[in-house]
């Protein structure tokens, strides 16, 4: 198969464009409270940015940016911070999800906001990774480890 | 069979057109689910949103702090299926080595 790494414009666009999406999807993860977007948009978009660096570089050099192995473990990980901010609210004497027993010292409406950001953190970095994950299962390319 | 078929998707598309006739309008005040108080006397739950949720949670957009706090066991729910699908990919996609060299 032909590389597509052989063409420049598309590798220097990419490599410019790449980042910046990579930062505005950490900006929707983190604004959600203010404006449109949240985690699961967010964590599309960070996907994006990693996938496009994989489409227009091929998958070997892309495993500089995010292992493909890595897709599944951070998926778990993103599900357990979520799991954990509810639970965290247990082990403090709440309900489960119940922001208002977290541990922050803040009034009690901006700790149910800080509860927000942590679930929303939780839910971008698993559908990051999982759309990643998904994205190399499809491509079926195992790298040599 | 394939005229039995159209048949009942026929009537089955004629059925949903003429519930569609039924619904309230797209914003109508007056509607049951637009209204302050539900037919039981209760408050209603999208009335409590709008009137409660900055107070509550310190968040402007609205629809953020319903899905990520009121609701947010249905969101936790939305992740693990979204867990769920990675993990299916993995398993049935991901190449074996072992069955390679076989």
């Amino acid at each position: 198969m032909k590389s597509n790494a052989d063409n420049p414009i598309t590798t220097l666009i990419s490599s410019i464009v790449a980042p910046f999406i990579l930062l505005f999807g950490m900006y929707i993860i983190v604004h959600g409270h203010y404006s449109p977007g949240g985690g699961f948009q967010g964590g599309a978009m960070l996907a994006a940015s990693v996938i496009l660096l994989r489409l227009v570089l091929g998958s070997e050099i892309g495993q500089l940016q995010f292992k493909s192995t890595w897709g599944t473990p951070l998926g778990s990980l993103g599900v357990l911070i979520y799991f954990g901010t509810g639970l965290a609210a247990v082990f403090f004497g709440g309900t489960f999800l119940n922001y208002h027993f977290l541990p922050i010292a803040q009034e009690a409406s901006m700790k149910r906001s800080f509860g927000i950001l942590f679930v929303e953190i939780g839910v971008g970095l698993a559908v990051m990774a999982i759309l990643i994950a998904i994205y190399d299962d499809l491509l079926g390319e195992e790298p040599d480890d | 069979m394939k005229y039995i078929n159209a048949f009942i998707l026929l009537v089955f598309l004629s059925l949903l057109i003429y519930a569609s006739t039924g619904l309230p309008n797209r914003g109508d005040i007056d509607a049951v689910v637009n209204r302050d108080r539900s037919p039981s006397g209760t408050q209603n739950a999208s009335s409590y949103y709008i009137r409660n949720a900055y107070k509550d949670t310190h968040t402007p957009n609205m629809v953020t702090a319903i899905l990520a706090d009121y609701r947010a066991f249905d969101t936790l729910g939305e992740e693990t299926v979204i867990l769920t699908a990675g993990l299916i990919c993995f398993l049935l996609l991901r190449k074996r080595r072992k069955d390679d060299e076989e």
